[in-house]
């Protein structure tokens, strides 16, 4: 049951997309959310549709996993729909009840649709074509000069990722503990809230207990491998820019000054 | 006291790419009293059946049935069932959790509805069985050794009184010592306590000692079901399988290739040495016989 569950969603595949500096994507997908509240008009919606989906066509993942994305954000796009529709005030095309349609609740409510999708979709290729510890990697060198102002950013790139790797692993500890309670006749489905409750402390306790332990093993683990910090670590796998990313660089960049131009065409 | 496996089949993660039929057409019947050993390579579905004894895991298709009761039908209290077929995980020591040893094995009776007093009661016979010191009870679990711990948790399960004890693997981590403590104890409950007993197992020479009837599971299916002696017979299947008989079994077969008519079906210490002292007695009284002609 539980182990069904599969943390971050990347899909492995040999693409362009997918070869490039966790970086270069970081950076692409702040500027492409950027340009989705800055787009205005049918061209620029033209232009960010095109770039979308140029890029989905690069990454090789199937369309189907990139939907999955948009399941969870239905509810929010039905009540944005809604509040557009009915909330905004303008010339009225249709009504009934004490409900009006408008133009612009129609047209604000459709490109509020579309860039909600646009951001789900944008952002589900970056953690389908990223793997978590390639995100971490990316994020620990970009904000490496934050170290100047005494951020620890390495020790926060490192807790990022044992916490991704130790998901799974306490998700199975989850469910032993569960089931060990389980056959001890404890109940977690019935009572009212409080009851539910306190009926987790019997999961919640010996948790806790296990994350310390397994917490102070890896330490010790660490400590007996030489891990000292971040200081003169080198990376087995270091981040190096190649030719691809300054095309990604630059091809970010054009479309970015287009859409801002499109504005101008509204 | 009887439970009846029919025809159980169970699949993981069905209709995913992770799909694996961890139990294919199982056909058991465990008896009152049994003292049941389970041996199988790692995957072959021994926890995965266990799991269905007490209806945590519930089977893909085939019946279960708890003294002629289908535990599967719609009014059937599952609960009821688990406090019936008390099951020991592997290292049941990470699942303490109370304040104090005494209040968690209070835990289980209190869950099956006993009051505080009749809980108390419970736990304080349980306690007594696993052989935990008093000096131990009022304090919290986590201040205890590992072989403590385990007992405490035994405890636990024992204190809701159950009419079957399935245990998976008890001895796991456990020195030589604190493994021949939990088996005797486990032996002991099934003496007195007319308890039947399941024994899930990694190691031959445990199962030898102790089982009457002994079970082997191979990719999800029962290859043999019989007394051990019957079973590790069929040692060189065994090691097809990933197992093996245990090493006094071995030790017979080489004595007897070298000419000495030890019994090769011996599985226990016990049996091994009375068998090499009858031989060797023959071979002594013969050698004697014809030295004074």
């Amino acid at each position: 049951m539980l182990r069904d569950i599969t943390i971050g969603q990347y899909y492995p595949a040999d693409s362009v997309i997918h070869k490039l500096d966790p970086r270069t994507k970081l950076m692409a997908t702040m500027i492409y959310i950027l340009s989705l509240f800055i787009f205005r008009g049918l061209a620029g919606f033209a232009a960010v549709t095109l770039g979308l989906f140029l890029v989905i066509l690069l990454s090789k993942v199937p369309i189907g996993y990139m939907v999955k994305g948009l399941k969870a954000i239905v509810v929010i796009l039905l009540i944005t729909v809604i509040f557009n529709l009915f909330l905004t005030p303008g010339e009225t095309l249709v009504s009934f009840w004490k409900l009006r349609i408008t133009e612009e609740g129609l047209r604000n409510a459709a490109f509020m649709t579309v860039r909600l999708i646009y951001l789900i979709l944008g952002s589900s290729i970056l953690t389908l074509t990223t793997t978590p510890n390639q995100l971490t990697d990316g994020l620990e060198k970009s904000l490496r000069p934050l170290n100047k102002i005494r951020v620890p950013v390495h020790e926060i790139a490192m807790m990022m990722s044992i916490a991704l790797r130790f998901i799974p692993i306490l998700i199975e500890e989850t469910d032993k503990i569960m089931k060990a309670q389980l056959a001890r006749g404890a109940d977690f489905e019935s009572g009212n809230l409080v009851k539910k409750a306190k009926a987790m402390v019997p999961l919640l306790v010996p948790l806790f207990i296990s994350a310390f332990r397994r917490a102070n093993d890896l330490a010790l683990a660490m400590e007996a491998r030489c891990y000292n910090g971040g200081d003169g670590r080198t990376k087995m796998k270091p981040l190096k820019y190649k030719g691809a990313d300054a095309a990604a660089y630059l091809l970010a960049a054009v479309y970015f000054a287009v859409v801002i131009l499109l504005r101008s065409f509204m | 006291m009887s439970i009846i496996l029919d025809k159980v089949n169970y699949v993981y993660s069905e209709k995913t790419a992770y799909e694996i039929q961890a139990l294919k057409d199982i056909n058991l019947k465990i008896n009152d009293g049994e003292f049941i050993g389970i041996i199988g390579h790692t995957g072959s579905g021994k926890s995965t059946l266990i799991q269905h004894l007490n209806g945590l895991v519930k089977a893909s298709s085939g019946g279960i049935y708890y003294n002629g009761q289908d535990i599967y039908d719609a009014d059937y209290k599952l609960k009821d069932l688990r406090g019936k077929v008390g099951l020991v995980f592997q290292y049941p020591e990470h699942q303490l959790f109370e304040t104090t040893v005494f209040a968690d094995v209070c835990f289980g009776p209190r869950n099956r509805g006993l009051s505080r007093k009749d809980s108390e009661l419970k736990a304080f016979t349980a306690l007594r069985s696993v052989g935990l010191s008093e000096d131990y009870w009022y304090r919290s679990p986590f201040e205890l050794s590992g072989g403590q711990k385990r007992r405490t948790a035994i405890a636990g399960v024992l204190a809701m009184e159950p009419e079957v004890l399935v245990l998976d693997e008890p001895t796991a981590g456990l020195d030589p010592k604190g493994r021949d403590e939990i088996l005797d104890l486990v032996a002991k409950l099934h003496r007195e306590r007319q308890m039947t007993v399941i024994l899930v197992s990694h190691s031959m020479e445990d199962v030898a000692k102790y089982v009457q009837r002994l079970i082997v599971m191979n990719h999800g299916s029962v290859l043999y079901d019989g007394t051990p002696a019957e079973v590790f017979a069929h040692y060189r299947e065994l090691e097809e399988v990933g197992l093996a008989a245990p090493q006094v079994t071995y030790l017979m077969h080489e004595l007897r290739k070298r000419g000495i008519p030890a019994n090769g079906v011996a599985t226990t210490l016990e049996e091994a040495k009375q068998s090499i002292m009858q031989a060797f007695s023959e071979k002594y009284s013969e050698q004697k016989a014809t030295h004074w002609q």
